[in-house]
């Protein structure tokens, strides 16, 4: 009895943690999907949302709604600019090129936010209190119950905005064949500028919301980028639920392994099963295959 | 081919006097470093340069070099030179077993999967305590010496792994330019063509994976000898993604390039200290604008400069 | 960019002509820390507690009649970058001392370098491994880890509480804390129920806990410094952990009750006097340095000066006094500080002696409890 009850609490507290890698996966995924680019600098849009937060909370001393739309805003506009000025310029690019250059960003991105606001470790007020609520025997902050719901409507938000509207239907036009989609007619330039503005939302979005639990630094942003990459690449780096599903199964084989396996070899585990998925299946669990064009 | 013989021993020359001006000033020190960041970028360059295919895991196989020969030549008491060439080997047949599922992996999945590589060995460097001391390191690690010449001082040191890297980058050469190396490059450009006129591109991808493994262990055991003091920060996710700056900074594909970037890169930090805390941000810019203008890398970007400059400088004159 | 050169193009100009005004050369002391980095919360403090105390022994005259210079390097808590900067302060810079690294690992790299070029290194980091054994130029001011874990284990037992949970970050720090908890268990006659770790940038730590709260354990020792030990403290409140909570002096600041906010309430940590300087009684020997160093600090830096700063401001002092005693070779400072006594710095009382290069006694730690966002000492 006591062992199922532990057992829910890490699969539980593996969900909330998973939530959270899949929103990042999400952003790595909408950026790859249009363009090819694998982001490294994805996992400091995340540290921006949350240091800006932060920042606009303490500095401007504006209301937490506010602070949030100012902090998701101007990630965007960083989004934006990184686009417009290390994307765009390089015609033809290799995709190391841009691993490159999105690494460099990273360090750029870091750095600038390090020299401006510190070193420190900051923490941001749970948005509706700290009182755990009991689920099935396990425990759970209500901070949790609001990541679960932002994942939850990014996901439909997602869904019904490359589904449903017509800039949505042009980016995914541009992720199956960019120069098809260039002969109809659609801007493949701003589709690509496009899927920068919604994957630093949505990444600023992840960092907002994962603040209150997990507090944040200018150094943040490395980790959580690289569990997003993992869960985005477990669901076949598609922009659904694949990556979603990817996300969840990562976190709650991590607090798994770490409750019942060992806690020091947690990110083994973890990676090692990815490797497995790799091996087994190299196009993501949730996709199936695809023929290579030469 | 004679010019590149000459290219080599010109080459050579430099590195045996480079030292002298220094007056074993602390920069021979920083030398030392080039030399071995320059035989792991070479071992990446043949394969990513070449072979075309991507590792952000490298500093695995760097770590694991390192620290076999660490626990062999402490805990165990082997000869350094013994436990330098029995790591080597082992690194290398892991190496090529790991190469066969890892390297039938594509682009950013390939990435993944050596990435998750480099991070599994970097937690196993820090959970292993017993072993290898954990995080806090494995100190007392003895110096490499030959009968009665110990190689104590830096710049003893600096010719030691310099040596290293001459014979690296000869047999690279050497290499690059067999019927081996135009199979890589085959592949690089198209593997599917290339397995349609007979290479065995599967193969050959894991063998190239392997050599390269293999001089990635035998830069990390002179690193361990060198040092005399290993943990497990040196060989992190970090270290994988800074050898991948060099070669793409130094040139993709070029054996000197990877010891230009090598050279750039360990020296970079060293002209930026007087930036202080501003040095990470210009190392950000540094390397989205070399990406940008000068996509082939130095070795590439150097040359096509000049010619831009000097029929202009002619004009003029 | 321009605007940047110009600067520090100005900030040289002025060096230049500051240091020509002098008649007598300075002297040359070299500080390795990591101000960038994820030790970068050690390297800092560090990096301004030192340039603050240099420049107020220079500003009261100096060091019998002679400027101290400080050239400072930052190693961004890499052990390669460490040592190549440790040559470049030893073989270009010609300093007669090093202060620092701020870390084990930094440290134990850099010690060889600094033994065999015969330049005393005063470190600022914890490990016990770094003076033991003695190496002959090799110091430290940091309280040994070892002092911490037996200053928690003491109360324990006199609690009568015989069974810990210990959970550490998998770094140097933590690892090193890990070690000296299990070797000193069986001393106080406690048993380990349970040992975890976790990962110095995890975010969640409810699985190591959840494992803990099923382990009978009587207390949870966490071996970390931040935030991993602020996550920690927020799970165990989550999960309703009603088990007594020791932290490390790895979080011996205000920055963690900050970060934990109301989960810091009642956590108890051993911890340099520095905390509860106003709290201590008047005959304390290190009473007089400490509320001069939280003054100082206060007034450079707007912050609160933590024991991390202190570390490197025992280092100034103790280089300082060698520096009156012994000259300025490197040797006579090495002889000067092996034969300090009774140096009443932040840290603690530092004795130095051949066989002793840590210099500190268990007295160092005070047990501290967090109430209502304060620390209160533990009788």
């Amino acid at each position: 009895m006591e062992l199922f009850q532990q057992i829910t609490q890490f699969v539980i507290s593996g969900l909330a943690t998973g939530a959270i890698y899949a929103l990042i996966g999400l952003s790595f995924a909408i950026i790859f999907n249009s363009t090819g680019i694998i982001n490294f600098a994805q996992g400091e849009f995340v540290m921006l949302g949350g240091v800006m937060t932060i920042f606009s909370l303490n500095v401007l001393h504006l209301p937490l709604i506010a602070a949030i739309a100012v902090a998701v805003a101007a990630t965007t506009v960083v989004g934006v600019v990184f686009e417009r000025l290390a994307i765009r310029p390089l015609k033809n690019a290799t995709p190391l090129a841009l691993i490159i250059i999105t690494i460099g960003a990273s360090i750029l991105i870091r750095g600038v936010v390090m020299l401006v606001w510190g070193k420190d470790t900051q923490a941001l007020p749970a948005f509706s209190g700290n009182d755990p609520i009991s689920v099935v025997g396990a425990t759970l902050l209500p901070q949790h119950l609001w990541i679960f719901g932002v994942t939850v409507l990014v996901i439909v938000g997602c869904r019904l905005f490359f589904h449903h509207t017509i800039s949505g239907k042009a980016m995914r036009a541009c992720s199956f064949n960019r120069r098809a989609a260039n002969l109809v007619g659609i801007s493949v330039g701003r589709m690509v500028l496009f899927s920068f503005v919604i994957s630093a939302a949505v990444g600023s979005l992840a960092g907002v919301i994962i603040a209150p639990l997990t507090m944040t630094a200018y150094d943040v942003g490395v980790m959580l980028g690289l569990k997003g990459f993992c869960a985005a690449i477990m669901g076949g780096m598609g922009s659904g639920l694949g990556t979603v599903l990817g996300g969840l199964i990562l976190g709650t084989l991590e607090s798994l392994g770490a409750g019942l396996i060992s806690s020091g070899y947690k990110d083994a585990i973890a990676f090692f099963i990815l490797l497995l998925i790799l091996f087994i299946r190299p196009q993501g669990l949730f996709k199936k295959g695809e023929t290579e064009r030469v | 081919m004679k010019s590149d013989k000459l290219k080599f021993l010109a080459f050579c020359l430099v590195v045996l006097l480079a030292p002298l001006p220094l007056a074993g000033g602390y920069l021979t020190n920083v030398l030392i470093f080039v030399g071995i960041n320059g035989v792991l970028a070479l071992g990446l360059n043949l394969l990513l340069g070449y072979a075309g295919q991507i590792s952000l895991g490298q500093a695995a196989f760097f770590g694991l070099g390192a620290y076999g020969s660490g626990v062999l030549t402490t805990t165990y008491a082997m000869n350094p030179w013994l436990a330098m060439a029995v790591v080597a080997v082992c690194v290398a047949a892991f190496a090529f077993a790991l190469g066969f599922p890892v390297l039938r992996l594509k682009g950013h999945y390939l990435a993944m999967a050596t990435l998750g590589v480099g991070v599994i060995a970097n937690i196993a460097f820090n959970e292993t305590v017993d072993l290898t001391g954990g995080p806090s390191g494995l100190s007392g690690i003895p110096n490499l010496s030959i009968g009665g010449l110990i190689f104590d001082t830096d710049l003893k040191n600096y010719y030691l792994v310099w040596s290293f890297a001459l014979v690296m980058i000869f047999l690279s050469l050497n290499l690059v330019n067999s019927r081996f190396g135009r199979g890589l490059r085959a592949i690089h450009d198209s593997e599917v063509a290339a397995r349609v006129m007979g290479v065995n591109a599967r193969l050959m991808k894991v063998q190239v994976f392997t050599l390269s493994a293999f001089i990635s262990a035998i830069a990390g055991s002179l690193y361990c000898h060198v040092m005399t003091f290993i943990s497990p920060t040196s060989f992190s996710f970090h270290v994988s993604v800074e050898l991948l700056t060099m070669i793409v900074i130094g040139g993709l594909g070029s054996v000197y390039g990877s010891i230009l970037g090598a050279l750039l890169l360990t020296l970079l930090p060293e002209m930026l200290r007087t930036f202080h805390d501003y040095d990470i941000v210009v190392y950000g810019m540094l390397l989205i604008s070399m990406t940008i203008y000068m996509p082939g890398g130095l070795v590439a970007g150097i040359p096509a400069l000049f010619r831009r400059l000097l029929p202009a400088r002619g004009s003029n004159a | 960019m321009k605007k940047l050169i110009s600067t520090a193009f100005a900030a040289f100009s002025l060096f230049c002509l500051s240091t020509a005004a002098l008649a007598a050369p300075p002297i040359k002391i070299g500080a390795l820390f990591a101000v960038t980095g994820p030790a970068s919360f050690l390297g800092e403090p560090e990096r301004n507690t030192a340039q603050m105390v240099v420049d107020e022994i220079n500003k009261a005259g100096g060091v019998k009649g002679r400027k101290l210079e400080l050239i400072v390097y930052d190693t961004g808590g890499d052990a390669t970058k460490a040592v190549q900067l440790a040559n470049k302060l030893i073989k270009n810079d010609n300093v007669v001392a090093i202060i620092g690294p701020s870390t084990t690992g930094d440290t134990m790299a850099v010690a060889p370098v600094a033994d065999k070029a015969g330049i005393p290194l005063v470190s600022c980091a914890a490990g016990s491994k770094i003076t033991d054994p003695v190496r002959k130029n090799v110091f430290k001011t940091a309280q040994n880890d070892a002092l911490a874990v037996a200053r928690i284990y003491e109360q324990l037992k006199k609690e009568k509480k015989s069974k810990v949970a210990i959970l550490s970050v998998s770094d140097g720090f933590g690892s090193s804390g890990r070690e000296q908890l299990k070797a000193q268990a069986a001393a106080y006659g406690i048993q380990i129920v349970s040992d975890d770790t976790f990962g110095p940038k995890d975010t969640d730590m409810t699985a190591q806990l959840t494992k803990i709260r099923g382990s009978h354990a009587q207390a949870v020792i966490c071996w970390g410094t931040n935030p991993g030990p602020a996550v920690v403290a927020r799970n165990a409140k989550q999960l309703g952990l009603a088990i007594p909570l020791y932290m490390s002096h790895g979080v011996s600041s205000k920055k963690f009750i900050e970060l934990a906010g109301d989960a810091a309430e009642g956590i108890r940590l051993p911890s340099g006097k520095v905390l509860v300087a106003d709290l201590l009684p008047k005959n304390d020997k290190q009473k007089a340095s400490l509320l001069a160093f939280i003054k100082d600090y206060q007034s450079h830096f707007k912050a609160e000066g933590d024991h991390f700063g202190g570390h490197a401001w025992d280092a100034v002092m103790l280089l300082k006094g060698a520096i009156e005693k012994g000259g300025d070779t490197p040797a006579g400072i090495r002889n000067a500080l092996e034969s300090t006594r009774n140096f009443a710095g932040i840290g603690g009382v530092f004795n130095y002696s051949a066989k002793d290069h840590a210099g500190l006694t268990k007295d160092a730690f005070t047990l501290v409890e967090i109430k209502k966002k304060d620390w209160v000492l533990v009788k």
